[in-house]
């Protein structure tokens, strides 16, 4: 009875691929490319001081691999613009007479600045910023055997609480969607395939494309469902706000939506079976939106060519999308970019899509 | 113009490797029962699906009312009722949803098309609530017939519908379609079951791709070069193996209560006389007149 | 002994009777055909003799062993092959033999010269490393049949074993039939075919779960005054009162 197993599945390349390449790529994706550490966090340096001090500060962090200094800005005012760009996680502010206050006053005050709307890479960043402040003050002490002191006074933007829900209810309805709308409509399509229904269909006056459309559609309101039903989860019993405006909000969901809709199409078309339709869905999708959107594992960590597959992967986008909307409160000025790369995206997927379906069996 | 009308259809599958029909020409009048027949793999389901533009062919052409189902494959899906092998309605259905569900997609109207379907739904109805998957064999194929014929096509496409069906669901399955043709819609419909053929106006024999014969179900067997005998003994399964032991026996099939034999050369009473000292007991030997299947077998054994 | 005997064997599935105290035996050697129109019970009927099922009352023995509690020496002791379940396509012919043995417990040594011999008498030595999915459907059927009896069984059970087989592979398989039966091999078959039932030692015809009528051929057309085998189970269908609609019976 084994043996026979065997010959079964020694006789099917394709899942003897995903069976012995999967443990494989999850392996290496997991030990070297992903990882909850954060590291070359982006840091702006806004030194009103200038001095011996802080310039000592400044390169112990930018040396420090989990630090990458992006700017010197003269300003504490830049730091909002920054933080809405995605150019900086982290700023740290001395102020004027740094070393002065520090030598006469025995005490400095370093204010880090994070930003929130990730609550967990900005309380880890903080927190490594915090340790190297430390590290040098126990360094000074050790020097100059009087107690200097620096304060290290941290403000998390946008969510001060650092409540995680800020960032996980974005996640979910990236994940949600992806599930729901790749998903179900692959397989939706797939099994009337299965079935022989589509058989019957196509060769009914009906065009296919309609055919198409029309099983997307309960798809797409059962999505759309979801989202609002999320949303109100999060602001009422989450208290998670939505900072920006709801209609850009929605406007943005139903493109990320026929993203997945298209995705879940070119699915459809390429598959006979609802077990593949499915398989391919999941690791095909499910776990790319996972891995890439920047919800679990912040992107900057990965190496780079992992980072330029994130940017292939509309669900980095969307996130970013949603993220600014509703944590930030950012408007269409700040995330046109990344609306033009998912709107080209969901287009070229779409075409592709309808393409690749055919008006007949074979 | 003949209704169907296919010239040297040629279809392979796998890259070549396989080839499913193989230059495949045939013409359909209209109002006819033109029945495909010939056994699995033969290309039947190929051929019909060709037919109903659902496949392309890589080589010949075909036309059904005169539209091309490659060019004009939108055209030639308002004219057609197809029926696929496989049973291919909603299971979690019921059989009232399908019906609707397909008039919707033939944008037909049920109410105006009851005539056609009436003789059908009223066997229906009593089930009307009932969930296709959960239909007998023998319903479910009136059902995906009564659903193929809601928008009152010119042209019925039927595969193997009557396979695996009893035979008394697939007399009335072909009780029905004679009342359909007798409202002049023309019907392709492909079979394995030779018996089947007698009830088409005219048939086509099918085997490996190629068509064998073509032309009613009366004249095919009258062109068989050999008479065929029908022989019967008390062992029936001795008598087989001695008429296949002479030597002048060009074939000897059973046939239900006898066994049907083709002689090379020699009367029938050489047979009967070689049989005499090894069949204990009396032997019938009657010439009979053959039927398609003494046809189909001829074909198929002077080919391979 | 008889290789099957069965009395006021019954079925219930709900208070649906599927099967309604049907009695009959078959011999040994004897080729017994089993008729009925979709829904008629063959199938529930079939299952119970093969020990898959267990009936709600009667009583009943096939090679000998209670079918109320001995279902797994049943099973040991039977062959059963179907139109729709027979061989994995993705194995090759000798694969399947071996694998179908090594169900029954044959040693190993004894299966490998078991199965050479096989596929030399089937003709299919040559083709013994190809996968089945290239073979026409009729060598399947041929090589589904001899493994289904290459343990012996002394009863097999076959399911509409040549639906969609061409005329003359189904006449051949009808030789392989004989040929065991000759060997004293009991079979038990099921056809749409009414040709077919003229094959039979004896027919049984079951409507609306019970048993209509069961002869030989010959008794069975004179009784009826029939031309043929396919008239005379017209005449007893049609007499059906059960609508042939059984919830989870349709075939396709």
């Amino acid at each position: 009875m084994t043996i026979k197993e065997f010959k079964h599945v020694l006789r099917d390349p394709r899942s003897l691929f995903f069976l012995l390449a999967q443990p494989v790529m999850l392996m290496l994706l997991f030990g070297f490319a992903l990882s909850n550490e954060v590291k070359e966090s982006r840091v702006a340096i806004i030194d009103q001081a200038r001095d011996e001090e802080t310039k000592k500060l400044t390169d112990r962090l930018d040396q420090s691999e989990y630090f990458d200094v992006m700017g010197h800005y003269a300003d504490p005012s830049v730091v909002p613009a920054l933080f809405e760009k995605g150019a900086a996680r982290l700023a740290i502010v001395f102020p004027p007479h740094f070393a002065n206050d520090l030598e006469h006053l025995n005490a400095g005050q370093i204010q880090v600045l994070a930003d929130a709307s990730d609550p967990n890479t900005a309380a880890i960043a903080t927190s490594y910023a915090s340790a190297i402040f430390g590290a040098y003050q126990d360094e000074l002490l050790g020097l100059m055997k009087l107690p200097y002191k620096i304060n290290i006074e941290t403000r998390m933007l946008y969510n001060p609480q650092l409540v995680s829900a800020f960032s996980f209810v974005p996640g979910v309805m990236t994940l949600i969607l992806t599930i729901l709308c790749t998903m179900m409509t692959s397989v939706a399509i797939v099994r009337e395939k299965e079935l022989g229904t589509l058989e019957v269909l196509l060769a009914s006056p009906m065009h296919p494309m309609q055919i198409v459309v029309s099983k997307a559609v309960p798809y797409l309101v059962l999505a759309m469902i979801d989202v609002a039903v999320i949303l109100l989860l999060a602001v009422y019993v989450l208290g998670v706000p939505i900072r920006g405006s709801l209609f850009l909000l929605m406007a943005e969901n139903t493109l990320y939506i026929s993203n997945t809709l298209a995705l879940g199409l070119l699915v459809s078309t390429i598959t006979e079976k609802q077990q593949v339709a499915m398989f391919v869905s999941l690791v095909g999708f499910m776990l790319p939106a996972l891995l890439f959107s920047g919800f679990m594992f912040p992107i900057e960590n990965m190496p780079w060519p992992l980072q330029w597959i994130s940017h292939a992967v509309p669900t980095r986008w969307y996130y970013r999308i949603v993220n600014a909307i509703m944590i930030k409160g950012l408007g269409l000025a700040s995330i046109w970019k990344e609306t033009l790369i998912l709107a080209v995206m969901t287009l070229g997927l779409l075409v592709l899509a309808v393409k690749k379906f055919k008006v007949r069996l074979l | 113009m003949k209704t169907i009308q296919t010239d040297r259809l040629t279809r392979t599958f796998d890259k070549g490797k396989v080839t499913a029909l193989q230059e495949v020409s045939f013409a359909v009048e209209k109002g006819e029962i033109f029945g495909l027949i010939g056994p699995d793999g033969a290309g039947k389901t190929t051929l019909i699906r060709i037919l109903a533009s659902l496949i392309l062919p890589d080589s010949g052409s075909a036309s059904l009312a005169g539209f091309d189902p490659v060019r004009d494959y939108a055209r030639v899906r308002q004219i057609i009722g197809y029926m696929p092998g496989r049973f291919s309605l909603y299971q979690d259905l019921s059989v009232q949803e399908n019906l609707r569900f397909f008039a919707t997609v033939f944008k037909a109207d049920l109410e105006t098309n009851y005539p056609l379907i009436k003789d059908l739904y009223d066997q229906l109805a009593p089930f009307k609530n009932r969930r296709a998957g959960q239909l007998s064999g023998g319903m479910k194929q009136k059902l995906a017939l009564c659903c193929a014929l809601v928008h009152e096509p010119e042209i019925l496409l039927l595969d193997e519908p009557t396979t695996g069906v009893d035979p008394v669901s697939r007399r009335e399955f072909w009780d029905m379609l004679i009342r359909l043709k007798a409202r002049g819609i023309t019907i392709l419909v492909s079979t394995p079951y030779m018996d089947e053929a007698t009830l088409c106006d005219r048939i086509a024999l099918i085997q490996k791709g190629t068509i064998l014969e073509t032309g009613t179900p009366a004249e095919i067997p009258r062109r068989l070069s050999r008479p065929v005998y029908a022989a019967s003994a008390g062992d029936m399964y001795l008598l087989l193996r001695a008429v296949r032991d002479y030597p002048e026996t060009h074939s000897c099939y059973t046939f239900g209560e006898s066994h049907h034999v083709q002689l090379k050369s020699g009367s029938p009473q050489d047979l009967l006389d070689f049989l005499g000292g090894r069949i204990p007991g009396p032997v019938a030997l009657d010439q009979i007149e053959p039927g398609i299947e003494d046809v189909f077998m001829d074909k198929m054994t002077s080919r391979t | 002994m008889k290789a099957i005997e069965v009395k006021d064997l019954t079925r219930k599935f709900g208070d649906f009777t599927a099967v309604d105290h049907i009695s009959f035996d078959v011999s040994k050697g004897e080729i017994f055909g089993f008729l009925g129109a979709n829904g008629a019970g063959k199938t529930t009927a079939m299952r119970m003799l093969c020990g898959l099922l267990k009936p709600s009352s009667g009583e009943g023995r096939v090679a000998g062993f209670d079918i109320n509690l001995q279902s797994e020496e049943i099973k040991k002791n039977i062959g059963y092959m179907s139109q729709k379940f027979s061989l994995y396509n993705d194995l090759t012919a000798r694969e399947n033999i071996l694998f179908y043995g090594g169900l029954y417990d044959i040693p190993y040594k004894e299966l490998k010269i078991k199965s050479e011999r096989l596929l030399d008498r089937l003709g299919l030595g040559p083709y013994a490393n190809k996968l089945l999915r290239d073979y026409p459907l009729g060598w399947k059927q041929k090589l589904a049949f001899s493994v289904a009896i290459q343990h012996q069984p002394m009863i097999v059970f076959l399911d509409e074993p040549t639906g969609g087989v061409d005329p003359i592979t189904r006449r051949q398989f009808w030789d392989m039939i004989y040929e065991s039966a000759e060997g004293g091999l009991t079979v038990f078959v099921t056809t749409h075919y009414m040709d077919e039932a003229e094959y039979c030692h004896r027919v049984c015809i079951m409507v609306d779960g019970r048993i209509a009528a069961m002869d030989t051929p010959q008794s069975l057309k004179k009784k009826y005054e029939s031309q043929n085998m396919d008239e005379v189970f017209r005449k007893l269908a049609r007499g059906a009162v059960r609508s042939p609609d059984v919830p989870g019976r349709g075939k396709r």
